[in-house]
């Protein structure tokens, strides 16, 4: 029953974060300076063409009916049309959300798989050499710009070595096993970052349980450092980590944008860098949107996981 | 500023010989200062520096290895890849104080409003910035420049809008933590207007957690100019910045891979600075800090 009403005002908390995220994307077209019809209508539009472009857009109507208008439409899940392929915006995103949801479930799979054994031995060899060396090597990873390490991975592994496909993508309801050959790569890139992140988060949550007085007493009875962090250490740790991983969701939408276009992946990042070129606003707005509300859908997952790692939370 | 200002300023702040000495005991730190120094005066000095003229194309050069006259090969279109990032460092240098220059400019003042006056002031923008943090950033700034259309300064004008939730947080959460010290009480009750405690009281102590989010927020401000660069979406051709010259090598990196390392290492290099610099000056500001209380 906690649990429940636990769940339910953690929902009704996004409530209100949601509907601001809705008006924000809303505004932004009346917001940011300039003229979006003459920005859509293109370079040496003439005065008809803008005018036609700010009808299109419904720019030319009173602001309380634009909103009204956009806000209906939101409600019963309609983000408009696109300029250019005249499909519904909605369902322009939700054919391409599968590729990059995929791509961040990857590499957050990566991400955690290269930082727990990483930050564990961090923590296990403190100050000394190895530590030293992860550290540098966590620095470095956080610096380094994801095409950057992308477009290595595309240069040794794939075209160099030939061991992998550079580009594409594949559903998995095709070929289980070429989408995750041609997810490999794609969702290293993305998770080294955040394998980087997260080690850092892991060495610091190991150290901090580490010394704890109950883990004394488990080393004292015999168990082996490595059966401690197993059974005490990573159930402690998960906290601090699925923080992360919730700052961490908007940083990997965000860097999708870019690894799709290095492997030549259909995603809703792609969409939207050819929705600028193409002047598409809607896809746009709509990109923007849908994004963000992953975004708070996430973190309402990870508050949701305190309260399972941490019974405490639930009864606060 | 005024002469009472300036007090203000040195009686809050640590003073600069303990702090100056703290960081530079911070070897770490002290040579990236000294790398990043360097890569400046590369952009300042770039017309002397650079070998060739960054833009001059020689058409029987395409795509040559590294060599004696291209010391990191050639491009596409047979320019001196050397010189080209020698001179785009100005490019990105210049973007990314931009991006910085708007964040600072927006989130400090909202954020000493928010952390001072606090009540219904603060509720309302801490939940807009709750909502503006929710996109991811550099979808927001692509959709904020496709509003307004691919330049360099659009794009780096929607870096800074991007970013200033993350430095109006930072700057809210010490002047949170300054407004209830008896000195800014004791200045209310000599009668101080609340603009006045705000920069001479307030401000002073924002300064130091300021400058190291500034630092961090100019690697972040570069990685995302590059990406955006890179996407075509920042600066555009004939001017270069690192990230639109990685973006042009990228089609060719089989034939021709040391364009694309090069310009990923440069990146790379000044960002791992600024992060380092930053820890930097929050390790000797911290220490300041614990030692005063």
């Amino acid at each position: 029953m906690s649990t429940l009403l636990f769940l339910g005002r953690r929902l009704l908390s996004a409530i209100p974060i949601l509907a601001l995220v809705g008006l924000i994307t809303f505004l932004l077209i009346h917001l940011i300076p300039g003229d979006p019809a003459a920005v859509v209508a293109g370079d040496n539009a003439s005065t008809e063409a803008i005018d036609a472009a700010r009808h299109r857009l419904g720019l030319d109507r009173p602001f309380l009916m634009q909103f009204w208008t956009w806000l209906s439409g939101v409600a019963v899940g309609d983000l408009g049309t696109s300029f250019t392929s005249g499909r519904p915006v909605v369902s322009l995103i939700f054919d391409r959300l599968p590729i990059t949801l995929s791509l961040t479930g990857g590499s957050t799979l990566i991400g955690i798989g290269i930082a727990i054994p990483m930050g564990i031995m961090a923590a296990l060899n403190r100050n000394s050499w190895v530590d030293r060396l992860i550290i540098t090597t966590t620095s470095l990873g956080i610096a380094a710009p994801e095409f950057f390490i992308g477009l290595l991975l595309v240069l040794v592994v794939a075209l160099n070595m030939g061991l992998l496909p550079a580009t594409g993508y594949v559903p998995f309801v095709e070929d289980p096993a070429e989408w995750v050959r041609r997810l490999i790569l794609p969702s290293f890139t993305l998770g080294i970052g955040l394998a980087a992140e997260l080690a850092r988060q892991v060495r610091g949550a190991m150290i901090d349980v580490l010394a704890r007085d109950y883990i004394q007493t488990a080393r004292a009875k015999g168990l082996s450092a490595l059966a401690i962090i197993v059974k005490h250490g990573l159930k402690n740790a998960a906290i601090p980590i699925v923080t992360v991983l919730g700052l961490q969701i908007r940083r990997l939408l965000g860097g999708a944008v870019i690894v799709e276009q290095i492997f030549a992946m259909n995603g809703v990042g792609s969409l939207a860098v050819r929705a600028v070129f193409l002047r598409d606003l809607p896809v746009l707005l709509g990109v923007a949107l849908i994004t963000a509300v992953v975004v708070l859908f996430v973190n309402l997952l990870v508050d949701m996981s305190y309260g399972y790692f941490d019974p405490k939370v639930r009864q606060s | 500023m005024s002469a009472t200002t300036l007090q203000a300023a040195a009686v809050a702040l640590p003073p600069p010989s303990g702090f100056i000495k703290r960081f530079m005991r911070n070897r770490t730190a002290v040579v990236s200062l000294v790398i990043l120094l360097l890569i400046t005066l590369v952009a300042i000095f770039a017309p002397y520096l650079a070998p060739h003229d960054p833009a001059r194309s020689s058409l029987r050069n395409i795509m040559k290895p590294p060599n004696a006259m291209y010391w990191l090969g050639s491009d596409d279109l047979g320019r001196d890849v050397l010189s080209r990032l020698i001179f785009a460092s100005r490019m990105s240098l210049i973007a990314s104080v931009q991006a910085v220059v708007i964040a600072v400019g927006l989130g400090l003042p909202l954020g000493l409003i928010s952390g001072y006056l606090g009540g219904w002031v603060d509720m309302v923008i801490m939940r807009l910035n709750d909502a503006l943090m929710s996109f991811p950033a550099l979808i927001l700034a692509v959709v904020i420049v496709g509003l307004v259309g691919p330049s360099l300064t659009n794009a780096m004008t929607a870096i800074g809008l991007v970013y200033a939730p993350r430095v109006m947080r930072v700057v809210r959460g010490s002047t949170l933590s300054v407004r209830q010290e008896v000195y800014i009480n004791a200045a209310r009750a000599t009668g101080c207007s609340d603009g006045r405690i705000i920069l001479r009281h307030v401000l002073p102590n924002v300064t130091g957690p300021l400058v190291v989010q500034s630092t961090v927020l100019m690697g972040q401000a570069l990685l995302a100019e590059a990406g955006l660069s890179f996407l075509g979406l920042g600066v555009q051709p004939p001017e270069a910045s690192w990230g639109s010259i990685l973006g042009s090598a990228f089609p060719f990196m089989q034939r021709s891979p040391v364009p694309t390392i090069a310009a990923g290492m440069v990146i790379s290099v000044t960002v791992l600075c600024f992060n380092l610099i930053g820890d930097g000056i929050r390790d000797s500001v911290g220490r300041m800090r614990r030692a005063g209380d």
